[in-house]
């Protein structure tokens, strides 16, 4: 059984319009592979089919050696989500949010205290699980939300432009963050469309207009030119 | 304990949770139905003459006779509340939490369905707990015994809403479809006026009533009111529960396509 990502010929159409055709790329376990694309790439749609938020016509998904279609509950177990649109309780405290996400997860009692102080500690939030979620800022709303997909400790995490909205500083954390889970062995496939958030050494699969142009070594895809010229040049122009 | 059990009990507490929090929510649920009780009811008294037909065995005022049918529209109010904050937790993603937990779908939808019921037969126990203050009492064993059947209600019209929440893809459209659904589904049924008064102004009417599911449910709150059991009325409300749960939960199946494209 082989860990990782493994996506293979998928495509999903809305209607006439195709958003994703023929996409296959594989993220080794243990690797962060940035999903870079710029607005209207499909990023969001591969993102609602490796959810199974949708389903695709064609293809094949297989998350830490599961295969998505047939057993979704396996595959979805093995996956940590951290999506664009914030998906809290803001009026629940942070614990009390983690619980109810440890709960969806059939995690409860001292087994999903001990998990949730675990995560919180791995994104240092410790000290906030007895904060409002509305009372944090946005860079410790992603952090809580990054510390909730890690309960059920996943081998996959998957984020869909976690840094929309924070600012420099936040954005900075919440990537680092990310990339040490990374090089403690998690699966990490992030969605961007900025390039800043890649680092040298990551995975890099390009995706434009539902296809994908380019995946490899970030350094190798960047060349000499370095990174932004060369997803621009690539799409043209359009991040 | 099961991880579906965890997860039905994590419902149940957060929907009991908000339900405590949010208490306009409790007060405007319980006043619509308190203002058709003492104004629309006090005044339709006299115009409205009511024989004596099952489950009662005496003449009733009409405030004791549309008892039963302003539970039905507390349920049917909080199937519907239930249904918009589903598309609202869609369109605002926090519907995806559900959705991608690795237990059957079917199983969540569910869940939140009984969480919603679980509310309505508290405003509902509220709701009668004042109107008893008022002097609007039933009998001792009624009031334990309308208790499951509000749970049936509410369950059903849940499921109602569930479906309708599957259909609607935008917050927009929901009023719309309220219209639709609420006032008809309220007026053509025997919450108000017994259907043997709808088939003296109608027989179509009257048959569109007892089509109703509405008014399955609410004749068997009727009769649960009075410790008696409506068995055609339960049968009918159960079968609508299945049949209205069944094409929610497709609704929600991922191949159908919930979401919209963001690129």
């Amino acid at each position: 059984m082989s860990a990782g990502l493994q996506i293979r010929g998928v495509s999903y159409t809305y209607g006439p319009k195709a958003a994703l055709s023929d996409i296959s790329f594989a993220v080794p376990a243990g690797r962060f592979c940035a999903l870079l694309g710029p607005n209207g790439a499909g990023k969001s749609t591969l993102f609602n089919l490796l959810t199974r938020l949708l389903v695709p016509p064609s293809g094949q998904i297989m998350v830490a050696g599961h295969d998505l279609a047939k057993v979704p509950g396996l595959a979805l177990a093995a996956m940590g989500v951290v999506f664009q649109q914030p998906t809290f309780d803001p009026e629940l405290s942070v614990r009390r949010n983690l619980l109810f996400f440890a709960a969806l997860h059939g995690l409860a009692g001292r087994e999903a205290a001990a998990r949730i102080d675990a995560a919180l500690e791995r994104l240092a939030m410790r000290e906030r699980a007895g904060e409002r979620a509305r009372d944090l800022n946005g860079g410790h709303r992603r952090r809580m939300e990054i510390a909730r997909a890690l309960i059920h400790r996943p081998q996959f995490l998957l984020l869909d432009e976690p840094t929309v909205g924070l600012d420099a500083a936040s954005r900075r954390s919440v990537t680092d963050h990310v990339h040490a889970l990374a090089a403690d062995g998690m699966t990490v496939l992030w969605a961007t469309h900025l390039t800043d958030e890649v680092a040298p050494d990551d995975q890099l699969v390009i995706l434009h207009q539902g296809r994908v142009l380019a995946d490899g070594t970030a350094r190798d895809i960047a060349g000499p030119d370095g990174l932004t010229p060369t997803f621009l040049a690539l799409t043209g122009g359009e991040a | 304990m099961s991880a579906r059990l965890i997860a039905l009990r994590a419902i149940l507490l957060r929907e009991a949770l908000r339900f405590t929090q949010q208490r306009s929510r409790f007060i405007a649920a319980l006043v619509r139905p308190l203002v058709w009780l003492f104004v629309f009811a006090a005044g339709f008294r006299a115009a409205l003459g009511l024989s004596i037909t099952p489950p009662y065995q005496t003449y009733i005022t009409y405030e004791t006779y549309i008892l039963p049918g302003l539970c039905g529209m507390i349920c049917l109010f909080n199937g519907m509340q239930s249904s918009l904050s589903l598309v609202y937790d869609r369109e605002m993603g926090a519907m995806r939490l559900l959705l991608t937990s690795p237990l059957p779908r079917w199983w969540l939808l569910f869940a939140k369905l009984i969480a919603g019921a679980v509310v309505a037969v508290l405003q509902c126990v509220a709701f009668l707990g004042i109107a008893a203050i008022y002097g609007i009492r039933l009998p001792l064993v009624g009031y334990l015994a309308i208790l499951p059947a509000i749970l049936i209600a509410a369950l059903m019209l849940g499921a109602l809403g569930l479906l309708l929440s599957s259909r609607i893809r935008q917050l927009e459209n929901f009023a719309g479809v309220m219209n639709f659904v609420i006032f008809p589904v309220f007026f053509l049924s025997s919450a108000l006026y017994p259907l043997w008064k709808m088939r003296e102004a109608g027989p179509l009417l009257a048959d569109l009533c007892a089509l109703n599911p509405f008014t399955q449910a609410v004749e068997l709150i009727r009769f649960a009111a009075y410790g008696q059991a409506n068995l055609p009325a339960l049968g009918w409300t159960v079968l609508a529960f299945v049949l209205f749960a069944a094409l929610g939960v497709r609704g929600y199946d991922p191949g159908r396509g919930l979401t919209k494209s963001k690129g």
